[in-house]
């Protein structure tokens, strides 16, 4: 058993693994009980899990606990509360923007992604940088939608 | 889930809690059991409703939200009813030992039926409080006002509902009220939360992470366990190395016959030991392949033929008919192809068996878990909990079976998670469908006779659920058969026409193993029927949607097409469009017509799209639909289920077709079996129609139905081909151009 550190949402968690290949996704949601990023696939190709590893937008399936190490993680949960939502989660709820809610994770955090560089972006931006995040509930409309209000109401308030 | 258990069982017992309940048909009769072994005796009826003495609200629903937005809704329903705010209705779905069975949620039943069964019984209990308040208060309960759940009289004198629960403990001071099938209704002008587009009350915890899918339940003790199925369907398994996991942590193997899993205390180890575990099979296969699968559904076995609908002498029509026609349209197998994988949490027990599950059904999969598993109903209990979206049924029944079985060979309580191959190769699947369809036109150019005959796989007659793979594979006996819903609606066109017959020879078997897939049967049927009328119309070269107005008399439909025409700036002309080539992409429209099971909704759907010739991909662009949606509880709620199917109707249209060869599913991930892209997504208008005077009617999937046909009648406005077999892939565009010149 060997421990990989990971910070994630501020904090440092020492991780208990015999296996540092191990996929970040399963220590952050069985290890650290972050369930915001959600596994969809396990294979890069849907964006359920994705996760903000130093401000960049990536797929926790695909990424290994070891190169995770000493990067700084942020899952949904550490945008905001319910009480306390951050700016772009205030917008997805605005414009009611998911049915099951299964591929929301990927949604937002791709959004603050795309917004921290992209602070105002056109539809068709946000279109290509949400590409790889699937939906299957068909929710795509009003993610647009939140995604553009979010970009309307300015930066990130807070979280 | 454990405390709500409690506090519902607290209010039973202590009798501070009004309960409103009835017995519901058909399953009734097998009653309802205790929580976690504990008797509800008290609780002879099922029951939605429990008022507690701090005047808080909980609604035990059977029905479940999977992301439908009920949970808002069926609030709205109670909070009008019962005269209190909505936020003090708390919910609870689906919980077998909780919730009233109200058969399964699907078939865009949970306003139509579930919702009018909880609206009579939170006016029952609004009764029921009124009368108790009346004794109180000494004054006649029509001198009576409610606001709020507060009761005042007209001398200013008020009492809240809590305050007319009986205080008194025991089980014999608590009282049932049965439901009053006539409790006055509130009269809709007056309606302050019914019609409203409120907010569903989940979303924030699901923007947050906080919300707990079935998906991140945990339970102490638990293992995780992964099944591997067969590389061929229906093999035999000859060997185990279990020596092939040795190496990994805690990974143990069961198995039961050709029924093999591995567990391990942590996730990763088990994934680890599911791919590293060595195996062999033997035998299995024998599937037609997906290239076959039309062809081989004419050859195989009719159970019996059902006629769907005879008007006029439709042989002679056609018999004396100038200008005849026929073609045939085929329409694949198709995956729910969910976003998260299936997911069940079991803890089998001596005595009691508890499973968790996003199953659309809880009690259905109560009662198969407790037959097929030999366990009396009554210890087996059901708790639902969020999937991802399943729009029929997925594998969730069946990942329930895979963990109650491992549980059950453990004593311990075990969470089974699909990996997404297994969700693309295991869930059961919308079934492919056959539609031969003939029809003549007269002198005029108007349909003189139509005939549809549809192959479509049986409902197995009797058999109430599918067969679960895990107990196929361990040899537990369970009926056989099939069950796949009302495949055969829409069959035939949504007009009047005077010679029509449609038959259905219903098959033996479907290849691949069949459940009801959202608007079961209606896209791929309503896609031969809608686009066989816009082949008629062109025959005709008349308008397409001018030729639906002139063979339709439903004055709600006329009003629908004028409307899309209308919203699209619709020029009447036939197809295909004449100036129709923008450099590589031409440009097309098509509309379609829907009466939704010819008794739902009515709704008609316009597209527009760009093909480009020389890659053969479609986009669409526009999508216009009106939708007759009758009383809207919740307005926006409706709407986004419109849109939602409309956008997922779209990527079954463009881009969904399950492969599969002699051994079985091959398409088991997102690149062999893709879905709508943001990219894709048109502009989507959508106009409800409908008012809190109407009765409600279906809530959705019906927007699925009209999707195939418009976007193959738009293709064929574009370019002039006209594309019999769905999905509208740009290989078959690209193949249906060569064939042109
Ligand atoms: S779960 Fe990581 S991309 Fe699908
Ligand atoms: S909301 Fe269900 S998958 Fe996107």
């Amino acid at each position: 058993m060997a421990a990989v550190n990971l910070r994630v949402n501020g904090s440092l968690h020492p991780i208990d693994t015999d296996d540092p290949g191990m996929p970040l996704l399963y220590a952050l949601r069985n290890d650290l009980g972050l369930h915001g990023p959600k596994f969809g696939c396990g294979l890069g190709q849907c964006g359920a899990c994705t996760v903000l590893m130093d401000g960049q937008a990536i797929r926790s399936c695909q990424v290994t606990i070891r190169a995770a190490q000493n990067r700084d993680i942020t899952t949904l949960e550490g945008l905001g509360a319910p009480e306390n939502l951050h700016s772009v989660q205030a917008a997805f709820v605005a414009e009611q923007a998911a049915q099951c809610g299964y591929c929301t994770n990927g949604m937002i955090m791709s959004t603050v992604a795309l917004l921290a560089k992209t602070p105002k972006p056109t539809e068709a931006q946000v279109r290509t940088a949400l590409a790889g995040n699937l939906c299957r509930c068909g929710s795509h409309i009003r993610v647009l939608r939140a995604v553009m209000r979010a970009a309307n109401a300015g930066g990130p308030s807070h979280g | 889930m454990g405390e709500i258990t409690i506090a519902r069982r607290e209010f039973l017992k202590t009798g501070g809690a009004l309960v409103v309940g009835f017995a519901l048909i058909p399953y009734a009769a097998l009653g309802q059991t205790a929580a976690a072994g504990k008797s509800l005796a008290a609780d002879q009826v099922d029951s939605f409703l429990v008022i507690g003495r701090d005047g808080g609200v909980t609604l035990y629903s059977g029905k479940v939200d999977i992301g439908t937005g009920t949970r808002a809704a069926y609030r709205q329903i109670v909070a009008e009813e019962l005269d209190v705010p909505v936020q003090r209705i708390a919910m609870i779905e689906g919980d077998t030992a909780l919730c009233p069975d109200q058969g399964g949620t699907g078939g865009s039943t949970g306003i139509v039926n579930g919702g009018m069964q909880i609206r009579q019984a939170a006016a029952t209990a609004r009764q029921a409080l009124l009368a108790l308040a009346s004794t109180r208060l000494s004054v006649g309960s029509g001198d009576l006002r409610v606001s709020d759940g507060v009761v005042r009289s007209a001398d200013g004198r008020s009492i809240g509902y809590g305050e007319l629960i009986p205080a008194s403990a025991g089980t014999g001071s608590h009282f049932d009220v049965e439901l009053n099938a006539k409790a006055p209704l509130k009269n809709p002008d007056t309606y302050q939360y019914v019609g409203q587009p409120l907010a569903r009350p989940d979303l924030p915890a699901k923007m947050t992470g906080r919300h707990a899918y079935m998906q991140d339940f945990r339970i102490p003790g638990m293992l995780h366990a992964r099944v591997i199925r067969p590389h061929a369907v229906g093999a035999t398994l000859t060997n185990v190395d279990e020596g092939s996991i040795a190496g990994i942590p805690g990974a143990r193997v069961i198995r039961i016959k050709n029924f093999v899993a591995v567990v391990a205390g942590h996730e990763w180890d088990a994934i680890r030991a599911a791919r590293a575990l060595k195996l062999q099979w033997t035998g299995g296969g024998g599937l037609p392949g997906s290239e076959r699968v039309h062809a081989a559904i004419r050859t195989t076995e009719v159970a019996r033929d059902e006629q769907l609908i005879r008007t006029g002498d439709t042989d002679t029509a056609l018999r004396n008919a100038a200008r005849k026609f026929t073609a045939s349209y085929e329409w694949p197998a198709q995956s729910h192809a969910s976003m998260g994988p299936s997911c069940a949490v079991a803890d089998y027990r001596p005595g009691s068996l508890t499973v968790w599950s996003s199953s659309q059904g809880t009690h259905g999969l109560r009662r198969n878990l407790a037959r097929d598993l030999g366990i009396p109903a009554e210890q087996v209990r059901v708790v639902y909990m969020d999937g991802a979206g399943s729009y029929g049924g997925n594998g969730s029944d069946d990942a329930a079976a895979d963990a109650a079985l491992i549980s059950r060979a453990l004593q311990q309580p075990v969470r089974v998670q699909w990996m997404r191959e297994d969700e693309h190769a295991y869930d059961p699947k919308g079934p492919p469908q056959l539609l031969d369809l003939k029809a003549a036109l007269d002198a005029n150019g108007n349909i003189a006779a139509w005939e549809t005959e549809a192959w479509l796989p049986e409902n197995t007659p009797n058999l109430r659920s599918r067969p679960l793979l895990a107990f196929l594979a361990a040899g537990i006996p369970q009926p056989v058969g099939q069950s796949v819903a009302q495949v055969q609606g829409n069959a035939y066109p949504s007009y009047d026409l005077p010679n029509m017959t449609a038959t259905v020879h219903w098959l033996k078997t479907t290849p691949l193993r069949p459940s009801n897939l959202r608007a079961p049967g209606k896209p791929g049927n309503s896609y031969a029927v809608e686009c066989f009328i816009d082949e008629l119309a062109a025959a005709a070269k008349r308008d397409p949607l001018e030729f639906r107005l002139a063979h339709l008399k439903d004055q709600t439909g006329i009003a629908i097409l004028k409307r899309i025409a209308e919203r699209m700036n619709w020029q009447a002309r036939p197809s295909p469009n004449p100036a129709r080539s923008r450099g590589a992409e031409s440009l097309g429209r098509g509309v379609a017509y829907v009466h939704y099971k010819h008794t739902d909704n009515r709704l008609g759907l316009g597209i527009e799209v760009a093909v480009n010739r020389n890659t053969g991909t479609i986009r669409v662009t526009r999508a216009v639909c009106v939708y007759e949606a009758g009383l809207m509880i919740n307005p926006d709620a409706v709407r986004a289920q419109v849109e939602g199917n409309i956008l997922q109707a779209i990527s079954r249209t463009l881009h969904e077709e399950v492969q599969f060869d002699q051994n079985g599913v091959t398409s088991t991930d997102w690149r062999s079996y893709p879905i709508l892209t943001f990219p894709e997504v048109p502009a989507l208008e959508v106009e409800l129609i409908g008012s809190v005077h109407d009765k409600p009617l279906g809530a959705g999937e019906a927007a699925s139905a009209p999707v195939p046909a418009a976007v193959g009648n738009a293709v064929f406005d574009a370019i002039g081909v006209r594309l019999r077999k769905a999905p509208l892939t740009a290989t078959r565009v690209r193949d249906g151009l060569a064939g042109q010149t």
